[in-house]
């Protein structure tokens, strides 16, 4: 787990994700700013759209990538001693992989 | 190997955060991985309402509720400060990536600005939802 994700191809990966996760916020903070889909079914049409539900999965792949590089970071900053710390990389990697899945359930829901 | 970590255990180590006086960047920076750590703990709230949102007209409704209740409401603040806070003091790191940005002077100015701007966005967001 942890030579994955590290050196060159974190720093890329953040990079990378930061900048895609911060365009597609100022697309879709933008259009929500100009069209507020303030109704059920307006709200749902709008994601099941084919390219925003792609861009959506995109986004979330990006942001779940990000926080793993974060997060591992983070815990091998400050997590003591070694076997709390493999503990709560397991737990940080299991919950982004099952929010990964819980994302892919919902936009592929919504193309039905 | 071992050797080295005997000589670490032995050197003295002066982390009393109360008397380090951190430059203005120092605060940028910690309050990216704060800001961080306080995103991160706001995206399974934010991909269960994604999710109820979607499911049907109940699990919308529910969440337009729940949206409107002041402790979410003072949540939705913090989150707001977090990720204007993240992003802008992660565009000034891209920027010192590319070396722009990178004199005392200005890496000191943008370092502020960043901080302020934060706290401004954080009360834009708390102007427009209280």
């Amino acid at each position: 787990m942890r030579t994955r994700f590290t050196g060159s191809r974190a720093w890329w990966i953040q990079r990378a994700s930061a900048g895609y996760m911060l365009l597609f916020m100022v697309f879709a903070f933008g259009f929500l700013w100009i069209h507020p889909l303030r109704t059920f079914p307006a709200w749902r049409a709008g994601i099941a759209r084919p390219g925003v539900s792609l861009a959506t999965l995109v986004f979330f792949v990006a942001l779940f990538s990000h926080m793993w590089v974060g997060l591992r970071d983070v815990l091998l900053d400050y997590a003591r001693p070694e076997g709390l710390r493999s503990v709560l990389l397991v737990a940080v990697a299991t919950g982004l992989l099952g929010m990964a899945v819980w994302v892919v359930h919902v936009l592929v829901l919504l193309q039905r | 190997m071992k050797e080295s970590v005997a000589a670490a255990g032995t050197r003295p180590v002066f982390l009393d955060l109360r008397h380090i006086r951190m430059p203005v960047g120092a605060w940028t920076s910690i309050g990216h991985r704060v800001s961080g750590v306080v995103l991160a703990g706001s995206v399974p709230f934010g991909v269960w309402l994604l999710a109820l949102s979607l499911r049907d007209e109940a699990g919308f409704a529910h969440v337009q509720a729940l949206l409107a209740r002041p402790v979410v409401k003072a949540a939705a603040i913090v989150v707001v400060w977090a990720l204007a806070h993240h992003v802008l003091a992660g565009v000034r790191h891209l920027a010192s990536d590319f070396d722009v940005g990178s004199p005392l002077r200005v890496a000191r100015r943008s370092a502020w600005v960043v901080n302020l701007a934060g706290v401004v966005v954080a009360m834009v967001a708390a102007g427009s939802l209280l």
